[in-house]
């Protein structure tokens, strides 16, 4: 067996098991923490590949930034595990039939009809100097411009839409507005009086009057 | 005017103008002269009004100051001082126990405000430490060794403060 | 770097050479980069010391140069406590994840021409990922500790280190444009020229970004937040003591020389003379491009502290708001203007 092949092994049985840990453990943190376990072993995976674009690019997003997100939100919780296994038998018949429906369905496109050496020859080790960078930006920005960028308009709209759909404006309450303030300057909020200095007399007698 | 007042601050604001003055600041402090005390070595010049640990004082002849009267007992603001007095064979009143609690004491100099017979008075000792329990405890014979041991210096500061009281 | 070392490298089975080099590489790496922490907390004391009109620590030999060994031993040897009802492993394991964070990014940093133990054609992608991994120590021991202190600490982190994330990966991507590769050495040659080629001048607001926001990700004042001393006690670090601490300090020290690495690489020019192109090129010809590269270094990180010493600590919605509202779009605009740039073959650096 050769060293990558190990290396294969081991990525792939590591991704394998915490995905399962993932499903099985009680604790939600536990369960993120596997799923970060599982995306890192996966993005091994494919540095095996020689995508490594891709792979760092998985880590960058899904661990670096998403997955931060989930465990910000899943820390705040307070899950009773116990009750949400109890509904576990009720809905026991519809998760084993969504599952039949995708190992169906995925039976469907995998398998050795479809895929192995016989069908893709063995993709041939790239040069050192090949950028697999540059070529997928080239490839992005060329033959696949069009749904490169209308993907990242569908993006752009989603994200629109999800700020508008959180944005209320209360009314009534007071914000502080950081650019306001940094932009006032020292005229605008005092005003020097020059005025003549009175004599002690004058001061006594205005005393007196009043 | 108004515009190039605009423009100012647009520049001002993007180049950091405001951090730069508070770096500009700072920078100037780090080849300022250093006003730092070098403890052991070095120390601060100290007021003859200075409030440090406690001493009794006797009178030139040898006799205690104190009359046992409790007035610093009663204006302790933090209760550490316990007093307890008796006749002597002379007729006079006398302490029996005076014990400061220096665990309790705040130094604040009212029991030498309170003092008739500026008997109980605070010096300029203030580095000094306890090794066991009950150390913290300044008896009435630590306090006249005390009174004996720094007299020169207590009575100097007393002069040299009584025009002021 | 191999000549330095073929006598020893001979002595292993030729297999092994390469790996022995790599190990050789990484150990020189981290024993430098501990020293060069450990006299980095001396350095901080005494300068920020000086700017209070303080002398800072002199008491542990001569002029205080003994004091980061004073430190250690009394870190090593003081007890690592786990709070009740903490999750031991996360806890315990949270300082290693941010330690190893903080020193595999030095793989792909070249401190010379060719100085580098690993010549990544993604180098630039490799620094963001591993940053990027390092946000989980802190937010990991934040929620192991077992303390709302801690939980909050580790919450701000969350929410800070993903907006700073952003702004410098922007910044990045400017530098990517300019240059043409992801290759940091590459980087650093497509700088050649003089000091107006590096990219400082042309990337003025990148630059800017890039640093202030690497100030935001290594936890620093003023946007040290997450340990918040007046607000939240330590913040992430509350309840840890002894040597997880000290991997704690150890980390946030190695990410700031790695951050002031990067933007000496980025921005100014890494290991290239700043005399290039003067009439002082052939007078400084002789220095190494190792000293030029650590003198950039050295001068940022005084910027570290000296900032430190300044700047009073931001509010946590200033904070958000400076990072998602000022750095992203003020980086999103560079970027097109520094297309139309490159488009038009603007200048000595789109050329």
């Amino acid at each position: 067996m050769s060293f990558v092949k190990l290396l294969f092994f081991i990525f792939t049985s590591v991704s394998v098991l915490s995905a399962f840990r993932m499903v099985t453990t009680r604790n939600p943190v536990h369960a993120a923490l596997y799923l970060i376990l599982t995306f890192f072993s996966t993005a091994l995976v494919w540095l095996l590949l020689e995508a490594e674009f891709l792979s760092i690019v998985l880590i960058l997003v899904y661990v670096g930034a998403v997955m931060v997100m989930f465990l910000f939100v899943v820390m705040m919780l307070d899950i009773n595990t116990a009750l949400m296994r109890e509904g576990f038998v009720r809905f026991l018949p519809i998760g084993a039939a969504v599952a039949v429906v995708m190992i169906v369905e995925m039976s469907l496109v995998l398998g050795p009809k479809l895929f192995g050496l016989d069908i893709y020859p063995q993709p041939v080790p790239k040069p050192a100097d090949y950028s697999n960078t540059a070529e997928l930006g080239g490839v992005l920005y060329t033959i696949y411009v069009y749904p490169f960028e209308i993907a990242s308009v569908i993006l752009l709209v989603a994200m629109v839409a999800a700020i508008m759909l959180t944005l209320r404006r209360r009314p009534g309450v007071k914000y502080q507005e950081a650019a306001a303030q940094v932009k006032v300057r020292r005229e605008d909020r005092i005003r020097i009086v020059k005025m003549p200095v009175e004599s002690r007399v004058q001061a006594m007698n205005k005393g007196e009057g009043a | 005017m108004n515009a190039m007042n605009a423009i100012k601050q647009f520049i001002k604001t993007w180049f950091l103008w405001e951090l730069l003055l508070g770096m500009k600041l700072t920078g100037r402090y780090l080849f300022a002269r250093k006003f730092t005390v070098q403890y052991p070595e070095e120390k601060t010049p100290m007021s003859p009004r200075f409030r440090g640990l406690h001493a009794q004082r006797r009178y030139a002849n040898g006799e205690e100051r104190c009359i046992a009267c409790k007035l610093c007992e009663a204006v302790c603001p933090a209760l550490a001082i316990t007093i307890e007095s008796e006749q002597r064979e002379d007729g006079t009143r006398r302490t029996t126990r005076y014990d400061i609690d220096l665990f309790k004491c705040i130094y604040c100099g009212f029991c030498e405000e309170a003092c008739p017979v500026d008997a109980i008075v605070e010096t300029r000792v203030f580095e000094y430490h306890f090794e066991a329990r009950g150390e913290q405890i300044m008896t009435k014979d630590k306090l006249l060794a005390m009174g004996d041991k720094y007299e020169a210096q207590i009575a100097a500061d007393r002069l040299a403060d009584a025009r002021y009281r | 770097m191999a000549e330095f070392l073929s006598p020893l490298l001979n002595l292993f089975p030729e297999g092994m050479q390469p790996i022995v080099l790599i190990l050789i590489q990484a150990l020189l790496i981290i024993l430098l980069l501990t020293g060069a922490v450990a006299y980095l907390t001396l350095a901080e004391r005494k300068v920020i010391g000086y700017m209070q009109v303080r002398i800072g620590p002199n008491r542990v030999g001569p002029r205080g140069v003994l004091q980061p060994l004073a430190d250690m031993f009394k870190l090593v040897f003081k007890e690592i406590i786990v709070p009740s009802r903490a999750n031991k492993f996360i806890f315990l394991a949270s300082p290693i994840i941010i330690l190893i964070a903080a020193l595999v990014a030095w793989a792909v940093v070249p401190f010379d021409d060719g100085w580098v133990v690993a010549d990544v054609n993604a180098g630039l992608l490799y620094v963001l990922a591993v940053g990027a991994a390092g946000v989980y120590g802190v937010i990991l021991a934040g929620w192991a500790s077992n303390s709302k202190y801690a939980l909050l600490g580790g919450m701000r982190s969350a929410a800070h280190k993903i907006a700073y994330e952003l702004a410098m990966g922007f910044a990045l991507v400017g530098v990517l444009m300019a240059s043409k590769s992801l290759n940091l050495q590459e980087i650093v040659r497509a700088q050649d020229g003089s000091i107006l080629h590096w990219y400082w001048l042309p990337l003025l607001p990148m630059f800017l970004v890039y640093f202030i926001s690497g100030v935001a990700e290594t936890n620093r004042a003023p946007f040290d937040i997450a340990e918040g001393e007046s607000e939240i006690v330590a913040g992430f670090h509350v309840e840890y003591s002894g040597m997880a601490f000290a991997i704690f300090m150890l980390a946030e020290y190695a990410n700031m020389i790695l951050i002031s690495a990067l933007t000496a690489i980025m921005f100014l020019g890494g290991w290239l003379s700043p005399f290039q192109g003067t009439f002082l090129d052939a007078a400084f010809a002789w220095v190494p491009g190792i000293f030029w590269m650590f003198a950039k270094v050295a001068i940022l990180l005084f910027l570290f502290l000296w900032f430190r010493a300044t700047f009073p600590r931001y509010r946590y919605d200033q904070i958000m708001r400076l990072g998602w509202k000022v750095f992203i779009p003020l980086t999103i605009l560079w970027i097109v203007v520094e297309g139309v740039a490159v488009y038009f073959k603007l200048g000595p650096w789109f050329a």
